[in-house]
């Protein structure tokens, strides 16, 4: 059988399901609403500053989770450079989910403009307008999301390659939809 | 459980097809397959002239000066908005007077369109922001027409603009404005009008679609092109500069109410002339400064910043405005070197 002997608890598998919706669905708004001058860029802007601090809040929480329960092994026979490779995307991973909101936020506010998330929440104006930080931060917004997306296609097909070619239950760490049964173990404290 | 006997190829050939549509469809969300999308790129493509843009500079409303002043709420505007900007009281107001051109340094006579910006904050931490002209009607319906226009006015051949106009017929009541309309020898002198529909919400909860103009205190004196032309290239900016600093110079702001059935979706088209208006309050400008280091230059008259109580309407131009004033906010940031906020740095 699979060796499945840890996975990640309920609610890290919740929030990660969750988050993978909204920062698929954040990828694509932006692109798509930088991209129009249709009536939808409205709604559309909206939603992605909405999102984008839901998003932020999720994935503090979603850190804390990580730092008290942290995530199951990986396989013993996993090469060295894949494990490598799974630890720095997922560092990455945490680095974008964190850091791409807060370039959002402090790029509009750099450039003056109030901050209004869910429909009338006026955020703090986090940095005052400035011609050269808002073109940094405009700048970086725009390029990591292509490097956000990148880094989200390959974390689909590593999660595809274990779950397909290796069956090595790292999918099913995730994946797993099913709660624990009694033999497997929950992850110690 | 997988099945066991599924060969890696097929496997590895799944995962390629679903990194590849993945990759694939937001390519097509970022319109790198479509030509035809009119994206805010393209629209400022078509604004600039043919030398290129003024780098450091707005991408349309080009030429244009400070100033500093308050929005004076009489209160009457609360009974169709419950935005705080219209309780009875004094908000600053940072605004600008500009010309309807791509190039910074267009002499005056040359602009048939004149613009003003403002953007009045309340202590509620809101912001209303508006940018107005002084055409009775926009020239086109919809955004895409604008751009129509844009490449027809920018074309070489003799009958494009000609063209134009048999294709858009709602472009005739601003062509009768443009042509013979008086022109005025000062930005005071001026009214200034949203053209664009928004939503008022009130206290109840009630939405009246309204426009607003703003109605000049000062008497209006006609002046032809030829005569404003002999004034000098910058003749509007030093003639408010010197008029504000003489005495405060004043806007009434009225809101006309729509009528259900008035073409609300459609700048283009006039409401008729009997429909209810209110006025709200006065714009007064009290101090101008240059553009380069004023206060204006770093705020973007976005149409779609509004408080709570005003909402876009029907109106597809502020999503439009909003999407292209953004993008031409990103790039003159970008070239801020090129437009030195101190005069005497300016480059060789």
């Amino acid at each position: 059988m699979i060796g499945v002997d840890q996975r990640f608890t309920p609610l890290q598998r919740l929030l990660h399901w969750l988050m993978a919706i909204g920062i698929l669905a954040m990828l694509f708004i932006g692109v798509g609403m930088v991209s129009t001058t249709m009536p939808k860029y409205l709604p559309l802007v909206a939603v992605h500053k909405s999102l984008g601090i839901a998003i932020l809040v999720l994935a503090l929480i979603r850190l804390a989770v990580r730092l008290r329960y942290g995530a199951p092994a990986l396989p013993a026979d996993l090469p060295e450079p894949m494990k490598l490779a799974a630890h720095l995307s997922h560092y990455a991973l945490y680095a974008l989910m964190i850091g791409m909101p807060l370039l959002g936020w402090a790029m509009l506010a750099a450039a003056a403009y109030p901050v209004v998330v869910f429909g009338g929440i006026y955020l703090p104006q986090i940095l005052p307008q400035s011609d050269s930080l808002h073109t940094w931060l405009w700048d970086a917004h725009f390029y990591l999301a292509f490097a956000f997306f990148a880094l989200v296609l390959m974390h689909v097909a590593a999660a595809l390659l274990h779950a397909l070619i290796r069956r090595d239950g790292v999918f099913e760490t995730m994946a797993s939809l099913s709660v624990p049964t009694q033999d497997e173990v929950v992850p110690a404290e | 459980m997988l099945e066991p006997h599924r060969s890696p190829l097929g496997s590895l050939t799944l995962i390629a097809i679903v990194i590849g549509a993945g990759a694939a469809a937001f390519a097509y969300t970022a319109g790198w397959f479509s030509s035809e999308r009119l994206t805010p790129r393209r629209l400022l493509a078509a604004l600039a002239p043919p030398t290129g843009p003024a780098l450091g500079h707005r991408r349309n409303h080009a030429k244009g000066i400070c100033f500093t002043g308050v929005f004076e709420a009489n209160g009457a505007g609360s009974e169709l908005s419950r935005a705080r900007v219209f309780a009875r009281g004094q908000y600053p107001v940072l605004g600008r007077f500009n010309l309807g051109t791509a190039d910074p340094n267009a002499p005056d006579a040359t602009v048939r369109v004149r613009g003003l910006g403002i953007s009045i904050a309340t202590p509620d931490g809101q912001d209303w922001r508006s940018a107005m002209i002084d055409p009775p009607v926009f020239p086109v319906s919809t955004p895409q027409g604008f751009y129509e226009l844009l490449l027809a006015s920018a074309s070489k051949d003799p009958i494009a603009m000609k063209n134009f106009v048999a294709a858009h017929p709602e472009f005739a009541p601003f062509g009768d404005w443009a042509k013979n309309a008086p022109w005025t020898g000062s930005y005071a002198e001026d009214r200034y009008n949203s053209l664009n529909s928004f939503v008022f919400v009130d206290n109840s909860g009630a939405e009246h679609v309204v426009r607003w103009s703003l109605l000049p205190a000062a008497q209006s004196v006609p002046i032809s092109p030829d005569d404003l032309a002999k004034r000098g290239p910058d003749f509007l900016e030093q003639e408010i500069t010197e008029r504000v600093t003489g005495a405060p110079q004043r806007w009434s702001m009225v809101v006309t109410i729509a009528n259900p059935g008035d073409p609300t979706a459609d700048p283009s088209k006039a409401w008729p002339g009997d429909r209810r208006t209110v006025e709200v309050g006065t714009l007064v400008a009290q101090k101008v400064e240059a553009e380069r280091g004023g206060p204006c230059r770093d705020i973007n008259f976005d149409p779609t910043v509004l408080p709570t109580g005003i909402q876009v309407s029907d109106d597809p131009f502020p999503a439009a405005r909003s999407a292209a004033y953004t993008r031409s906010y990103d790039l003159r940031t970008a070239e801020a070197k090129d437009y030195p906020r101190t005069a005497t740095d300016t480059k060789p």
